[in-house]
């Protein structure tokens, strides 16, 4: 693979969420934890768009929220161009956390109400020192926002003032303004109506193909990913179970998960599909089925997914984490129609 | 045989620089049975649509023009007193957040069985087992055991579907469903899409679906009306306005959809927003976003015309190809 820019190996993160907040939930004692990522490993070529994707509390923001150093890692490695970043705080060292920026998904929770934009745009530039000087600053302000669609003025007014799809394009402006070259992307289109998804989903990829820059992209919805994405991991209770190119994935999707997942995206050219819906909810993290995480979820689950937590391992293009599919007993299920 | 009426509907929000509509000459038609899917951005007036059907427009909003009808009584006159009996009895309601809608302290149970004692003439014992039928007709599994569990007891899936049975358990003819699917995840939506379906095509109860997701539109409803700043602009068989839009905001927004199957370079993308309720332009509303706009959409206001069961609010729906 060409130039990874960044590697994640073994990733791991655990919450502890024993006494008190437990004792009212739980009768028993004990300790309890949420394996919230629980070995995760992926590599992103520069300048490239590896997306994840994944039910509700599979641990996708808790990943980005590594990725930034916004909590720390219970094991595991993250490699950002050639610097550990396992271990290190947000912002620190603050030469290589300058090449990183992330977008949240909520445009409205995510900017500081009370600063006009100029000042919320401005803050990065000025708490890492690329441009010290407030004229060069304010200037660079005015750049970042004529790029992102919105107008010099706008520097002067408060978020309040804005849209949903105006306040999005303000925290990327934001995130670009340190020119960083990695963007952790934390659902950033969930909260907009699907005419401004597309402005939005368009303007980062012309920042990418500008910038040169790298994306790590979480959302659940298939379809944008589908739009996005060089690569895409698909996530269930912390673990990756599949990891492919995008195009691959769609056309030729392995694990059985992922083929639920496609299976359950309403499609807009299908009036009326009155097919089976696939059973079941994610599980409790808390108490994760033994084995295959998926198994009672999983039409192929036999007695070695109840008793033994099958490998991520190669397989054609892909990585995938599935007994059925290393033993070759996956070929009744059907291919979804390829791109 | 319809069931519900809405004719030249105008919801107004008095403010500070002068009234405001929320929504405008709105009509539509719901027939038992039948779901109408309502599309369009955040702001477009789906919500204050259903709100103003189930009599629970908040003041100082009222409704300022038209009329609503169900099964022929008109219902938009009535008093509090009397449209509360009606909301529950004949007009359920479902919202976006499944915890709004139920009571934290008290079981499932509890809560279905005075609804169903409320509105119907049932004893406790009866309205119990009609509890129970209800918990498994919503596809909650050993519904003996857990009608006396509380909300917290459930996921989030599962509580959308006490929701859902809470709304359908007084066997209204209308349920309004506000985004009963969004805060979910696909693979609950799927499965809570397929539920409704199920209860409009056995109760013959009629569904009005507020959705900003297409996709949801497409697998569950029977007609679409879009709507655009406070306005119907399209309305339809799903499959025709889906497949072939005619208003040109419905193409802009089917276009910019992204697809599995589809990795286009650039998504299609409508230019500009959505003009809020007091600024938008005379004429037609879409016209500074439109890009086949022609002299008089800057003036004239496009009615909301057309044959059967198609209609659009366009100048130039006679001559837009079909
Ligand atoms: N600070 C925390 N303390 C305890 N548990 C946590 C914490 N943050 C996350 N978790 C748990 O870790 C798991 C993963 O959460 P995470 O927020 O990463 O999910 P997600 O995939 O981003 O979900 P969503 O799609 O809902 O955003 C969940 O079970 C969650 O409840
Ligand atoms: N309490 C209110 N006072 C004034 N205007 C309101 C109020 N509630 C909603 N509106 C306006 O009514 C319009 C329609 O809103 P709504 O029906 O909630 O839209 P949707 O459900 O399509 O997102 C919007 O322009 C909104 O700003
Ligand atoms: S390991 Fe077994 S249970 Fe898990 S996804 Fe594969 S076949 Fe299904
Ligand atoms: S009436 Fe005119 S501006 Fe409005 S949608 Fe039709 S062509 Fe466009
Ligand atoms: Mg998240
Ligand atoms: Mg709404």
């Amino acid at each position: 693979m060409t130039d990874p820019i960044l590697t994640v190996t073994g990733l791991k993160k655990t919450f502890d969420l024993s006494q008190p907040f437990l004792t009212r939930l739980t009768q028993g004692g004990g300790r309890k934890y949420v394996h919230a990522v629980d070995g995760v490993d992926f590599t992103i070529p520069r300048g490239t768009t590896l997306s994840l994707v994944g039910e509700s509390g599979c641990g996708k923001s808790t990943v980005a929220k590594l990725l930034m150093g916004l909590t720390q890692p219970s094991a595991g490695s993250i490699r950002f161009d050639g610097h550990e970043l396992a271990g290190t705080r947000a912002g620190q060292p603050p030469a290589v956390r300058r090449r990183m920026q992330m977008i949240f998904q909520d445009p409205y929770a995510s900017l500081n109400p009370r600063w006009r934009v100029a000042r919320i745009i401005g803050e990065p530039m000025k708490s890492f020192g690329t441009h010290p000087d407030p004229v060069a600053r304010r200037k660079e302000v005015d750049r970042l926002l004529e790029f992102v669609g919105l107008s010099a003025a706008d520097g002067e007014k408060f978020p309040h003032e804005f849209s949903g799809g105006q306040r999005q394009r303000i925290s990327i402006a934001r995130a670009i303004s340190t020119k960083p070259e990695f963007l952790v992307c934390d659902e950033p289109t969930s909260a907009l109506d699907v005419s401004v998804q597309a402005q939005i989903l368009n303007l980062m990829r012309e920042l990418q193909r500008e910038l040169g820059l790298t994306y790590l992209f979480i959302s659940h919805d298939l379809a944008v990913v589908n739009y996005i994405s060089d690569q895409i991991g698909v996530m269930y209770l912390g673990r990756l179970v599949e990891l492919a190119p995008a195009d691959r994935i769609f056309a030729a999707p392995q694990h059985p998960y992922t083929r639920l997942l496609l299976d359950t995206v309403p499609d807009i050219t299908m009036a009326h599909r009155d097919m089976d819906r696939p059973a079941g909810e994610v599980p409790n993290p808390i108490t994760p089925p033994s084995g295959c995480h998926f198994h009672p979820r999983c039409p192929l689950a036999n007695e070695r997914c109840r008793a033994e937590a099958p490998v991520f391992r190669a397989h054609g293009d892909s990585q995938v984490r599935c007994h059925a599919v290393q033993e070759g007993r996956t070929d009744p299920m059907p291919l979804r129609k390829a791109g | 045989m319809t069931l519900l009426t809405v004719e030249n509907l105008t919801v107004a929000f008095p403010g500070r620089s002068g009234t405001v509509n929320a929504i405008e000459d709105v009509s539509l038609s719901v027939s038992p049975g039948e779901i109408l899917g309502m599309v369009g951005e955040s702001g477009a007036g789906k919500s204050m649509t259903g709100a103003a059907i189930i009599g629970l427009i908040e003041p100082p909003g009222r409704i300022a023009a038209g009329e609503i009808r169900l099964e022929g009584q008109r219902i938009d006159t009535l008093r509090p007193d009397e449209m509360r009996r009606i909301r529950g009895r004949r007009i359920g309601a479902i919202f976006q957040d499944p915890l709004t809608s139920l009571n934290p302290v008290l079981t499932v149970g509890e809560q279905l069985i005075e609804t169903i004692q409320t509105h119907l003439k049932l004893s406790k014992d009866e309205a119990r087992a009609r509890a129970i039928d209800w918990l498994r007709r919503v596809g909650i599994p050993a519904p003996e055991a857990r009608i006396d569990t509380y909300p917290h007891q459930y996921s989030g899936g599962m509580r959308q579907r006490v929701v859902i049975a809470l709304a359908l358990c007084a066997e209204p003819r209308l349920v309004i469903a506000d985004e009963p699917t969004t805060a979910l995840d696909v693979s609950v939506q799927a499965q809570i899409i397929a539920l409704l379906r199920k209860l409009a095509r056995e109760t013959g109860v009629a569904v009005i679906l507020v959705t900003h997701d297409m996709g949801v539109i497409a697998e569950t409803a029977d007609r679409v009306a879009v709507m655009y700043a406070g306005r119907i602009v399209e309305v339809g068989p799903v499959a025709e306005v889906l497949t072939a839009p005619r208003h040109p905001y419905t193409r802009g927004l089917m276009a910019s959809i992204p697809r599995i199957g589809a990795r286009p370079d650039v998504l299609p993308q409508i230019e500009g927003a959505m003009p809020r309720p007091h600024a938008r332009p005379a004429g037609c509303a879409f016209a500074p976003r439109c890009p086949v706009r022609i002299e008089i959409c800057g003036q004239t206001r496009p009615d909301l015309t057309g044959h059967a069961t198609r209609s659009v609010a366009c100048h130039l729906s006679e001559e837009v190809p079909a």
